[in-house]
């Protein structure tokens, strides 16, 4: 029926719509990234996916034969009304998804603990192991509303709303935020973890290319979240260089007074470039005690770990009306907070550096390393603590 | 974002002009949308002189069918409301490109997430689920009502009170801007200092209440009243999914509940459970609300999947395949579902052990739901499939849950997750599931069990056309969204820079219309239905050839269910009673003893739902007075004595003879 041929026609053109996306060569940065943490988790995605269509694939197919082939006016094939069991089908029923779910499990407990964010990054690209002496670039990461701060203790420099580190070389995130959950992420580079407030994450990862990437937050964190993107470049060494020079030329330092500033809500922020940064800030920010007065968490921790202060303590609890506590200051809204016992200087080395990581594969414990293997040092997976309030 | 404290006034609280949102002109048109609608129903319910009856025969009815359709009613009057809220989002993003803010604002789009969200679990999803349960268990177990006929009136009107509440938020006042599940420091008081918080705290606490007691009824319902000779492994496999899911339920909700009043407790009286100073975790919160949402979803899903089985067994002429290995399958999700709760939350560091523990419990459930497929597989294997409108959703879930339980797979794999975790991906996924599984289910049920509430057929032309357009339609909507998450774009954005984007979500738009025209079709099936009821009458009761005990009585049922409690001597008791020739008995009725209605229910949750008003405006007086009158209220009922009465064995006999004659002139 010519008739009804271009209806029939755009119906099919969209239907096909979604799978022609597909194919358009759509940027899949999850699935085509360019550090490779990334790569080896969007490799999971793929793999997991062919794995499960070894039995989606048969089942869906079942049912539209099945459907077909006993709809109720096909009169010649089988009805077998009372046949409702069967030992050999039950058997075949619960293994089948059993073995696939044995593939995924063993690929899952190997891969989550080898692409475990708080790992210390073994290698930076199939073949490629991190040298021994190989120092990956620490970048402190504070979210805040709604913009990301980068903070760059080796250079000495911060930047809001643009990250960049050298192609190749190992990085250390450490994540905190300063009011609310949101969750640190560039798909280009490795998987996101949330960055919540009084708690540090740490992430390992590494580019592998050069070029400009998209970060954001993945964590609904308030009304300007969806503006709370940076830019992520991926640079070769000169460039990174140059990079760091520009924030140094930028001047300006950011020291507890200026975080202070910069912490309150705004949207949109455009790029800003510190030359200069005060020591132990990223401390003071996941403990807590950026502003000038107020108790850091982890002498708090440590004084309620010596059994606190009994009732003493209470008489340490300032308003922020109190004349004692700092005026002017942005106290997260709070009407009280701890008051400072002794002004400390914020000790940067408290930290230790997690332990390096065994190149050898996994092996199940007490399992003999495959030959060759250099002798353990260290457990396989860097045995830092889980997010905590730190100290 | 530093609260500025409202001015609180002892007689209105927070409450003033100001709370009315007159600046938000979409929010005005709704609500003068509203209140016209409003008054022209209160006109005509007026003008019909309805409301006695309604009070009489409906609010007050302790009837579990009745409190079903009711619950039912409930659900799809929130479903148009989150549904409107699902094409304002869809609207939103398909516009805001190219430095275009789009039509909404940062607060209001907050809220409509927010708002769809919320609503969608717990005011479409449940009453769907717990309305179909009431109507549908005291049947097919042949029992005369639920256990606690007073309690379920109760709890009906307790979910009603918190949907309530979240619809006047609409118009008095804000909703949460925070996400459906509401996660601190965020939720706190010093993050959302408005009242929208604390219309989720309360709506979600009234309605929690309801939800908790409707398990306990339904758990002892099905294990108190069924019929002599129905063991438990004689009950139909949807009793049996329905007992697990109130399982879960009852072991749940109170989780939810503790957590929901310990935020409460940061909020009003500046307790540090979830703050970041003093010690507080918000880590904690996600962990516990978690341990209710994960149970949450197979609280859900489980009632749907008894659906299937008594579906695709009807339908196919056979026997369900399997039965045990379903029942067991059943058992085995409800008891793994408490442990994979963390899955929500990979990205939190909980550690690799600990993620690949509860990534591999998740996949471990994918077994025995795997199982259920095949079983429903089977089942039409070998079968005569006749293709209704029940049959088609059925297996249209079937193709559709396959590809949302792949993804769901994907997502439990930690490394896997970190890539896709709250992207569209994620979204697509647990649409995949709740609209291929919850919904399709429902709309299964609905088309399914339909003839026997109100004895006329549901019309298949309507119900074809709203198939036609639902199923696609969640392709077209939802595909679009899983490449987005391949390609990194993130949930709950209101803005976008990639203008390379916008074509996905004009695509995700043009689904979501699609769905439109669906339940638009869905109303006019029944709209057509009840005009035409008189050609798709269904006098026999059975129009279906079914095989459980909802079928053995008439089409709608007597208020007394069965005039004879029926004697269990198979699984499918009805096709056993049909096979093996069983007379329906024709006298020797006795005196049947039955509840009386109240109006208990009604004014109770009422005044729950006042507390929660008030609670939220911080009219102090007014919550101490509503608590007053509550208590006084609830003490006030246990005198009442007039709580049942018999059903004389004449009118019995005249109902029964009634029947007769109807079956008689159906032959």
């Amino acid at each position: 029926m010519p008739r009804s041929r271009p209806l029939s026609a755009r119906l099919r053109a969209l239907l096909t719509l979604p799978a022609f996306a597909l194919l358009c060569g759509c940027d899949m940065v999850v699935l085509n990234p360019a550090g490779d943490v990334a790569r080896q988790q969007g490799d999971l995605v793929i793999v997991s996916t062919l794995l499960m269509l070894l039995i989606i694939i048969p089942v869906m197919a079942l049912v539209v034969l099945f459907a077909w082939r006993y709809r109720e006016s096909n009169k010649e094939a089988h009805y077998e009304p009372d046949w409702d069991h069967s030992t050999g089908l039950e058997l075949v029923i619960w293994s089948a998804p059993l073995l696939i779910i044995i593939c995924l499990g063993a690929i899952t407990w190997v891969s989550t603990h080898l692409l475990d964010p708080y790992r210390p990054l073994a290698r930076t690209g199939p073949n490629q192991p991190v040298a021994a002496n190989v120092k990956p670039l620490e970048v402190q990461v504070v979210a805040l509303d709604w913009k990301w701060l980068f903070i760059y203790p080796e250079q000495g420099i911060a930047t809001v709303n643009e990250m960049a580190a050298p192609v190749g070389r190992p990085i250390r995130f450490r994540i905190s935020a300063s009011s609310v959950m949101n969750s640190f992420y560039i798909p280009a580079l490795a998987g996101q973890i949330y960055a919540m407030p009084a708690m540090e994450t740490p992430l390992n990862a590494v580019f592998d290319k050069t070029g400009v990437f998209q970060g954001f937050s993945a964590n609904y964190s308030g009304h300007g979240f969806s503006k709370m993107r940076f830019k992520a470049h991926s640079v070769d060494q000169a460039g990174f260089d140059a990079w760091v020079a520009e924030a140094r030329k930028a001047g300006g330092n950011l020291d507890r007074a200026a975080y202070l500033q910069l912490e309150r809500p705004s949207e949109g922020d455009p790029v800003r470039r510190f030359a200069a940064v005060e020591t132990g800030l990223f401390d003071r920010v996941t403990n807590l005690c950026v502003q000038p007065g107020k108790m850091c968490m982890h002498q708090m921790m440590a004084l309620d770990a010596e059994g606190g202060m009994g009732k003493a303590g209470l008489h340490n609890v300032r308003h922020v009306e109190d004349k004692t506590s700092a005026t002017g200051t942005h106290m997260h809204g709070g009407k009280s907070f701890v008051g400072e016992i002794c002004a400390d200087k914020m000790d940067v080395a408290v930290r230790a550096q997690p332990k390096p990581v065994r190149q050898a594969p996994l092996a199940g414990a007490g399992l003999k390393q495959p030959s060759g293997a250099p002798t353990p040092t260290a457990p396989s997976v860097a045995s830092e603590t889980r997010p905590r309030p730190l100290s | 974002m530093i609260p500025q404290p409202a001015p609180v006034s002892p007689i209105l609280g927070k409450l003033s002009l100001d709370a009315l949102p007159l600046h938000e002109p979409i929010v005005v048109a709704t609500f003068c949308g509203v209140a016209l609608g409003g008054i022209g129903l209160v006109a005509a319910l007026t003008y019909f002189k309805l409301w006695g009856y309604l009070w009489k025969n409906w609010f007050t009815s302790v009837d579990h069918k009745k409190i079903g359709i009711m619950y039912m009613i409930l659900g799809l009057v929130m479903f148009l409301r989150g549904f409107a809220d699902a094409l304002m989002m869809r609207l939103q993003q398909a516009l805001a490109f190219n430095g275009s803010e789009g039509y909404l604002n940062a607060h209001h789009f907050d809220q409509v997430f927010t708002a769809h969200g919320v609503i969608m679990i717990f005011f479409v999803a449940m009453p769907f689920v717990t309305g179909l349960m009431n109507y549908i268990v005291p049947l097919q177990i042949g029992a005369r009502d639920v256990s606690f006929p007073f309690l379920n009136n109760f709890s009906f009107w307790m979910t009603t009170g918190g949907a309530v509440l979240v619809m006047a938020s609409l118009f008095v006042g804000e909703f949460a801007q925070t996400g459906w599940l509401a996660y601190p420091p965020l939720s706190g008081i010093l993050y959302s200092p408005g009242v929208g918080v604390d219309y989720y705290l309360w709506a979600l606490q009234v309605a929690g209440v309801g939800t908790t007691l409707s398990g306990i009824n339904l758990i002892v319902t099905i294990l108190k009243l069924r019929a002599p000779g129905m063991t438990l492994m004689k009950m139909p496999v949807f009793t049996w999914t329905s007992l697990c899911t109130n399982v879960l339920i009852v072991a749940s909700f109170p989780v939810l509940t503790a957590v929901l009043a310990l935020l409460g407790l940061d909020r009003y009286a500046h307790t540090n459970f979830f703050t970041n100073d003093f010690g507080g975790s918000a880590m904690m919160y996600v962990n516990l609300i978690w341990i209710w949402g994960h149970p949450e979803v197979y609280i859900l899903i489980l009632p749907l999947f008894g659906v299937f089985s008594e579906v695709t067994s009807t339908f196919s002429g056979k026997k369900l395949f399997g039965y045990s290995s379903m029942v067991y399958a059943t058992i085995v999700i409800t008891i793994l579902s408490y442990l994979v709760w963390l899955h929500h939350f990979f990205t939190m560091g909980s550690g690799a052990s600990v993620n690949s523990f509860f990534g591999i419990t998740t996949m471990v459930i994918s077994i025995p739901t795997g199982a259920k497929i095949f079983n429903w597989l089977f089942t039409m294997y070998r079968g005569r499939i006749r293709f209704e409108l029940p049959m088609m959703w059925t297996v249209a879930f079937m193709l559709t849950f396959a590809i949302g339980g792949m993804t769901g797979v994907m997502l439990a794999i930690p490394p896997a997750d970190f890539v896709l975790h709250n992207s569209l991906f994620l979204i697509a996924h647990f649409h995949n599931v709740i609209i291929g599984g919850v919904l399709f289910g429902l709309f299964a049920a609905i088309n399914f069990w339909w003839p026997k509430a109100f004895g006329f057929k549901l019309n298949v032309f309507w119900g074809k056309v709203s198939f036609w357009c639902w199923v696609p339609g969640f392709w077209l909507a939802f595909l679009p969204l899983y490449i987005m998450g391949l390609m990194g774009v993130t949930r709950r954005m209101r803005v976008f820079d990639d203008p390379s984007l916008q074509i996905f979500f004009v695509v995700a738009a043009l689904g979501a219309a699609l769905i439109a025209a669906g339940i638009g079709a869905m109303l006019v099936q029944f709209a057509v239905s009840i005009w035409k009821r008189e050609e798709l009458k269904d006098v026999t009761g059975d129009p279906w050839n079914g095989r459980t005990l909802e079928w053995a009585t008439s089409s709608p049922p007597p208020e007394y269910n069965f005039a004879f409690t029926p004697v269990i001597h198979d699984l499918d008791a009805w096709y056993d009673m049909k096979s093996r020739g069983c007379e329906r008995p024709l006298t020797g009725f006795k005196d049947i003893h039955m509840p009386s209605n109240t109006g208990a229910g009604v004014i109770l949750a009422g005044i729950s739902t006042l507390i929660g008003f008030a609670l939220i405006w911080h009219i102090w007086w007014l919550v101490g007075l509503s608590f007053v009158a509550l208590i006084g209220g609830a003490i006030f009922h246990t005198f009442n004595y007039n709580r049942d009465f018999d059903i004389p064995a004449e009118t019995v006999a005249e109902t029964e003879a009634a029947r007769t004659r109807q079956l008689a002139a159906g032959a």
